[in-house]
């Protein structure tokens, strides 16, 4: 296996340049190196103004989503060694704005995730001295699955519906919705669902089921979707055959 | 997406990638997506036709005939073999896709999704088997 291997990193500098370059940074390439490492070489080492976000470096902060020859994918769980020969691409999140460099504009994403109220909504809490609202393993494990997302926005790099129609509140905001729907302690989903049955709601998905693939904890937003929508069709349907149980 | 923003020398301006008209040739996943999307206009030419047979059958013989001579022109044997792929395209995608929108639970437990996607299948297989039954034995 070669020693090193090139990166050819997307810059935008706007104070210089209106369009984004490419620029080729030769690295080591050890087989423990990962792309997040070989950017870090880049900084430290040749070029100390190329700008991108990381932090954690094991898979949970969801900080350094990037293209990796086309791919969203974490760069800190991307083995270099896997791309050999190279030259290996790297490029910012498809379907964002580029601030700088490697790094994308997350206002959007941040106030779609807010409108979602993922958080457990109770119509009168219990008092304290009731004590803590317990859940058996079952029903933890009917939501288990979509708390694992970590925000990381590689859904929202692979879906070309977002990059259409940035309206579209997007996988992983769906995903976690569906989170709290399935919770047994929360009482908000009818909530959620004043939010997402809009017209950029689940309605904008049309299942191309790449956000599911590229969910690099397996959270599966494109199934939370296809849930949400045959919920929406249930209640719609529960709502003209049984007008007043559902009003 | 903030459309508002306002650039300043502290607020440099923002890199916005243009998407391809051509996005869905990029991956072939995308173009299965497109294909896909496309087979429901299959799906409802099959729809026509079924409407079209009734009418021709309902219309008496020299209707029905008539219908079976333009069924069997080359163009149109040709469309309805292309509109048939594509909705045996249509069938496959759709029943793989089932086990992620549909989550059943029996005595407690859910099933897997194998189980959701070979039971459309085979429910599939049997209404061929009747329709097919139908037509040979003439129940």
């Amino acid at each position: 296996m070669s020693s090193h291997i090139t990166l050819r990193v997307a810059r935008y500098r706007p104070e210089e340049e209106a369009e984004s370059t490419f620029e080729d940074y030769e690295v080591p390439c050890p087989r423990d190196w990962v792309v997040l490492d070989g950017l870090n070489h880049v900084k430290d080492q040749i070029d100390g103004t190329l700008s991108f976000r990381w932090s954690c470096r094991m898979g949970i902060c969801g900080s350094c989503g990037m293209l990796v020859n086309g791919e969203p994918k974490l760069t800190c769980a991307t083995f270099l060694a896997d791309y050999a020969p190279g030259p290996i691409r790297v490029e910012p999140l498809r379907n964002f704005p580029v601030i700088r460099d490697l790094i994308v504009e997350l206002g959007d994403f941040m106030g779609k995730l807010t409108r979602v109220k993922p958080w457990i909504i109770r119509q009168v809490e219990k008092p304290l001295s009731d004590g803590e609202y317990r859940q058996t393993p079952e029903q933890l494990d009917e939501y288990k699955q979509f708390s694992m997302c970590i925000n990381c926005m590689l859904c929202y790099s692979a879906c070309p519906i977002y990059g259409l129609d940035p309206h579209f509140i997007g996988p992983a905001a769906i995903a976690l919705a569906q989170r709290y729907n399935l919770d047994n302690r929360d009482e908000g989903a009818s909530e959620r669902m004043r939010v997402l049955s809009e017209h950029d709601g689940i309605w904008g998905c049309t299942f191309v089921g790449e956000c599911t693939k590229v969910c690099p904890k397996h959270v599966d937003p494109a199934a939370a979707i296809q849930r949400y929508k045959l919920q929406a069709a249930l209640d719609w349907v529960k709502g003209v055959v049984l007008p007043r149980a559902t009003s | 997406m903030n459309q508002q923003v306002a650039y300043t020398p502290y607020h440099p301006r923002w890199h916005r990638q243009r998407i391809s008209t051509y996005w869905w040739l990029e991956r072939p996943s995308y173009f299965l997506f497109i294909l896909r999307e496309l087979s429901s206009l299959a799906v409802a030419w099959f729809v026509a036709w079924l409407l079209l047979l009734v009418r021709a059958v309902s219309g008496g013989a020299a209707a029905d005939q008539q219908f079976l001579e333009w069924a069997g022109h080359p163009l149109v044997l040709a469309l309805n073999v292309a509109c048939f792929a594509f909705v045996c395209l249509h069938a496959v995608t759709w029943f793989n896709l089932a086990p992620q929108a549909m989550v059943v639970h029996v005595a407690g437990r859910r099933v897997p999704g194998w189980i959701i996607a070979a039971s459309n299948y085979a429910a599939l297989a049997f209404t061929t088997a009747a329709v097919v039954a139908l037509l040979l034995f003439r129940w």
